[in-house]
């Protein structure tokens, strides 16, 4: 009787283009990937249809659900000149490395003599001082908030040579508002942004599914 | 796991015959730990990656000029009055002594079934432009622009917002994307009328 060999078939399979896909994704990913910073205050946006993304050159103004107000600019440079600018003006002095720590935040709020102490703060130091922070004043008296955007804007006209600066890749403005915020303190910061002749801004909200009507 | 696996046959062999013989190695390594590892950092960066950018919503806010005091064109025009608790009122047309205000909500029977009626024949031509568009496979950019036009008519209603000392950010965001969804393009920020607010405080459903 004729046996019936199986073949003989080797356990082993060749991994070579798999792994070669996998290491190719992990590489596109790890390149690809920016980690998000820690942001000092919790907002939680509300949420809207609009799939616009938030551009990348941003001065972004977060106000929490107390009516506190944070700012932030990006940029290492930018920073640094608008924080001697705001030094000079009220009449805090930052040796140059506390403004490159600075330079290295993210988002912050509070008066600018606050802020002289909160530079050289660790992290935990920082997030007891942001509980207790009554946030960038902003009324009419004291408007800081109003000073940060214009030594900020200034900054960036500074950086892009004066140029007219294109509308698409200008510095935008965006407003991040809890969605428990009183639309007052809202309409506030919108007030203190057309005083600087700034109309456009763009509402961070995050995305609800379009009912499509 | 990872050691390099020889050929014990045939270093065997090699000893009886008396030679000296290198070992022959196989070229075969296990890659079953570098796999796990590449999978495991591209399931890592698979996930923290889709928190990605945060959406938002343009908006822009008239230019604040007071020798340009423009002239609100109140006559087709829709007011929503908000106030605390989630409330939402509204009125129609110019603001008289006899206005009255109605109670809505911000669930779809609300606001966006009021928004739709009230201005039905815009909807209605930008639903047929987009059919036709699809049909005609109309380039996107040209859909966009004549939606703005027909957005832009006279017909088309328009809305002005306004919040009180109570309303909260959520419900201007939500008032503004039900404005989206119903296609109006006219609609402006404005504030409380002292009548109006004396109307909300008055408020009897």
């Amino acid at each position: 009787m004729p046996k019936v060999k199986m073949p003989k078939n080797s356990p082993s399979l060749d991994m070579t283009p798999m792994v070669d896909l996998a290491f190719l994704l992990v590489t596109f990913f790890m390149l690809t990937t920016q980690f998000r910073p820690d942001e000092p205050v919790v907002v939680d946006s509300p949420s809207s249809i609009s799939e616009k993304i938030l551009p990348d050159k941003v001065m972004l103004v977060t106000i929490d659900s107390l009516g506190r107000v944070f700012f932030n600019l990006e940029g290492k440079e930018l920073r640094k000149e608008m924080l001697g600018q705001m030094g000079a003006k009220y009449g805090v002095t930052f040796d140059e490395k506390e403004t490159n720590r600075f330079a290295l935040m993210t988002t912050f709020g509070m008066t600018v003599q606050q802020l002289k102490q909160y530079i050289p703060m660790d992290e935990m130091e920082r997030k007891d001082f942001m509980k207790k922070s009554q946030g960038i004043p902003y009324d009419s008296l004291n408007n800081q908030l109003g000073d940060w955007i214009r030594f900020g804007r200034l900054a960036e006209a500074e950086k892009s040579g004066g140029a007219p600066v294109d509308k698409t890749k200008g510095l935008r403005f965006a407003i991040k508002g809890d969605a428990n915020a009183n639309y007052t303190a809202i309409k506030r910061v919108i007030e203190v942004f057309q005083e600087m002749k700034v109309n456009r801004f763009n509402l961070v909200t995050t995305l609800e599914q379009n009912p499509n009507i | 796991m990872a050691q390099i696996q020889s050929n014990e046959q045939d270093s065997g062999k090699g000893g009886k015959h008396g030679k000296v013989r290198a070992k022959k190695q196989s070229t075969h390594i296990d890659m079953t730990p570098m796999v796990d590892l590449a999978f495991l950092l591209l399931t890592f960066f698979m996930l923290t990656t889709t928190f990605g950018k945060p959406k938002t919503m343009e908006i822009n806010m008239p230019v604040k000029d007071p020798t340009n005091q423009a002239k609100n064109e109140v006559n087709n025009a829709l007011t929503f009055l908000l106030s605390g608790d989630d409330k939402v009122y509204w009125y129609y047309g110019e603001l008289k002594p006899e206005t009255k205000l109605t109670l809505t909500d911000y669930s779809p029977q609300g606001l966006r079934k009021l928004l739709l009626d009230r201005n039905k024949q815009a909807v209605d031509e930008i639903k047929t432009l987009r059919e036709n568009a699809l049909k005609n496979k109309m380039a996107d950019t040209t859909l966009k622009r004549m939606e703005v036009d027909i957005k832009g008519k006279k017909y088309a209603l328009m809305v002005l917002v306004k919040t009180d000392d109570k309303a909260k950010y959520k419900n201007v965001i939500n008032v503004l994307d039900e404005l989206n969804i119903c296609l109006i393009g006219k609609y402006a920020l404005v504030d409380l009328d002292m009548r109006e607010y004396d109307l909300i405080k008055n408020f009897q459903p």
